[in-house]
């Protein structure tokens, strides 16, 4: 039991050491274009989605997953040399901030055009079965998506979805009701009482959570994962909480009014105050974990800081991956 | 045996179906026995059970299943019911598949079917030439073929290759257009080639798709005129083979490009730059373009004949410039 319990958290403060270093980095012009986006408040709900996935499933990882992305193998100098678009980052300074991933193994590249990976997922899925490499019930290759309250709203979520529905996928669709897309508050996104309500609306389980509590992500994506790989279908889980940080670093939500604010804890640290009562972790070893991830991504910065910048001259400008056609 | 061009494309889709697992069809109403709006899988669903799938009404969502599955390692082929729908799933194929390439360095080898162009009586929605929007996008190959030896072999072209395409199908020619031989031994000319189709001294006619029927029609009264065009089928409209329409205008001088698209921006406003800019001191008059009204395509049979380009009309503009 409590050995999740100190992965999940060890996975959420690593993410924000990593961003709060992003962060003060980008508000020193350390950033060379774009700005730079926050998790803070959504690092439970997104390592608890990640850690129940395995080699082999598919990820879809959006604009808040940081420490997903760490859960899946993603290394802060991966993360740091992206935001810095050097060479030795995987977009190769072609693209920046979190549009990134490891396409080979199944953890996609986002684009921003939100509502677009759910489709995506499901094709992979489907691809999988046509290929014979979707396993057997119980051991299903699993799709796992995110998406915001604001992304909710697409066409292309809504398309995506309905396909996997139909096509009785192991799909999950991670939820995150954060009360804003970028300047709206939910109320003008969308009129149902809970986004949960859809779920049945396209056949699909849902289960509305905490997303304030870890243990609660926790159990939610365990259970929606294992019913997916079961061979269930699709799942949706809700996680409502608060997105504790602008909508990038180049916005300082004042919009956003105390009141709401007040509604909401932060996970990480009433996380660490949970698993101190609770015997998980002595101060001692909760501070350890901290300067940990500290001197890991001061590392990874110095590192990629180091490294070069794409020079244009070497750029082959083309877009196709077929040479005779490039 | 004979073969329309509806025919050579069901052709290519059951052979790579045959020859390559990792090949499934995708599309609205193209499975069971029914095998598409069209026809073009009519039977396939009976000969490869589970790879041939209805989809919902989702043109996002079906261009969202071709990349996801082209990353797991299928090679995907997607079936819109008309080009013009196709719009719906615009920014799956220009935003998603066609950067996926340069932004991650993994390719996304799925094919995208467009039945597209105008025929009588389809009105604004139906009728649509849609490679000007297509092409002006990096990272996405667009093919239109005019033959029916193409329309095979460029399928399977696309279907092999590893970036995404946009095969254009001329719906007019589905059924009007047939040889007597097997089109999958028709000549194979390699993807992003254009094809010289009729050879002449006078005057370099460009066009593509069904409109190279009506250029290879116009060159017979131009002939008895003493008018001899020589006609290209770009074949391939992205890239586009610039080098051939080139050596072609060195030796005539001259340049039309006719085609059922719209006259604002696209593949022949992209052409006739190109010549200007780069065979300026091979011309003996301006680049010209024919194209369609600047308007949606019209329902009446009468107003819709009226609103592209016919081989009339192409002969008079080719005098024109061949008198300049
Ligand atoms: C289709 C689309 N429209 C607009 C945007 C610009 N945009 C980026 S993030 C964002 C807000 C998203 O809100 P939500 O989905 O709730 O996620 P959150 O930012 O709250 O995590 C907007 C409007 C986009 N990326 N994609």
């Amino acid at each position: 039991m409590s050995d999740h319990r100190l992965a999940l958290f060890r996975a959420m403060v690593r993410a924000r050491v990593l961003e709060d270093r992003l962060a003060s980095l980008y508000l020193s012009g350390g950033i060379p274009g774009g700005s730079v986006f926050l998790s803070r408040g959504q690092e439970a709900f997104s390592a608890a989605a990640a850690m129940q996935l395995r080699p082999g499933d598919v990820y879809a990882p959006l604009i808040r997953d940081q420490a997903g992305r760490l859960v899946r193998g993603e290394t802060p100098l991966d993360a740091i040399r992206v935001h810095l678009g050097r060479t030795t980052g995987v977009t190769r300074g072609r693209d920046g901030n979190i549009h990134r991933g490891f396409p080979r193994q199944g953890d996609l590249a986002m684009i921003s055009h939100l509502g677009s990976t759910i489709g995506t997922v499901a094709g992979w899925l489907m691809g999988l079965r046509q290929l014979g490499k979707a396993g057997a019930p119980g051991d299903l290759a699993v799709g796992l998506a995110s998406i915001g309250d604001g992304g909710m709203n697409t066409g292309a979520l809504h398309e995506g979805l309905n396909i996997a529905a139909v096509e009785k996928l192991p799909f999950v669709l991670c939820v995150t009701d954060n009360q804003l897309s970028y300047s709206t508050f939910s109320d003008r996104t969308y009129a149902c009482r809970s986004l949960v309500e859809r779920a049945a609306g396209y056949g699909l389980r849902g289960v509305a959570i905490d997303g304030t509590d870890p243990d609660a992500c926790w159990a939610a994506c365990r259970d929606a994962v294992a019913r997916a790989r079961a061979g269930e279908g699709p799942q949706m889980i809700v996680a409502k909480l608060l997105r504790l940080a602008g909508h990038g670093m180049h916005d300082d939500a004042s919009y956003v009014p105390a009141e709401l604010k007040s509604r909401f804890a932060d996970g990480v640290q009433t996380y660490e105050v949970v698993l101190r009562k609770d015997g998980v972790l002595d101060e001692a070893a909760a501070q350890a974990l901290w300067d940990e991830y500290r001197s890991e991504t001061a590392a990874a910065l110095a590192q990629a800081q180091a490294e070069p910048s794409p020079d244009p001259a070497q750029e082959p400008w083309t877009a196709l991956s077929t040479r005779a056609l490039a | 045996m004979s073969s329309t061009y509806i025919e050579a494309i069901r052709r290519a889709l059951g052979d790579a179906l045959a020859e390559d697992p990792r090949v499934f069809l995708y599309g609205q109403d193209i499975a069971g026995t029914f095998g598409g709006a069209f026809k073009a899988t009519k039977g396939l669903a009976e000969r490869f059970p589970g790879r041939v799938l209805n989809s919902p009404i989702s043109e996002d969502g079906q261009a969202a299943v071709g990349i996801g599955a082209a990353l797991a390692g299928c090679r995907p082929v997607i079936e819109f019911q008309f080009a013009d729908f196709a719009s719906v799933a615009f920014n799956q194929m220009v935003n998603h598949a066609a950067t996926h390439w340069w932004r991650t360095g993994v390719p996304v080898p799925a094919t995208f079917r467009l039945p597209a162009g105008g025929t009588p009586g389809g009105g604004p929605f139906h009728c649509q030439m849609v490679e000007g929007w297509l092409t002006s996008h990096p990272g996405l190959i667009v093919v239109a073929p005019a033959t029916v030896g193409d329309a095979y072999h460029m399928l399977r072209d696309a279907i092999a290759c590893d970036d995404p395409v946009a095969y254009l199908e001329h719906k007019h020619l589905y059924n009007h257009l047939r040889i007597d031989t097997d089109p999958s031994r028709a000549e194979r000319l390699p993807l992003g080639k254009a094809a010289v189709r009729r050879a002449g001294r006078d005057c370099t006619v460009v066009s593509w798709s069904g409109m190279v029927h009506e250029c290879l029609k116009a060159a017979e009264p131009l002939a008895e005129q003493g008018i001899e065009i020589e006609v290209i089928d770009l074949r391939c409209l992205r890239p586009l083979d610039t080098a051939t329409v080139l050596a072609s205008v060195e030796r005539t001088g001259r340049l039309l490009v006719a085609t059922e698209s719209w006259p604002f921006g696209g593949v022949a406003a992209e052409l006739c730059a190109w010549i200007s800019e780069h065979g300026f001191s091979h011309l003996d008059a301006p680049p010209r373009r024919l194209s369609a009204q600047d308007t949606p395509v019209p329902f009446h049979p009468d107003l819709f004949r009226a609103h592209h380009p016919d081989a009339a009309r192409i002969a008079a503009a080719v005098v024109e410039t061949v008198e300049f």
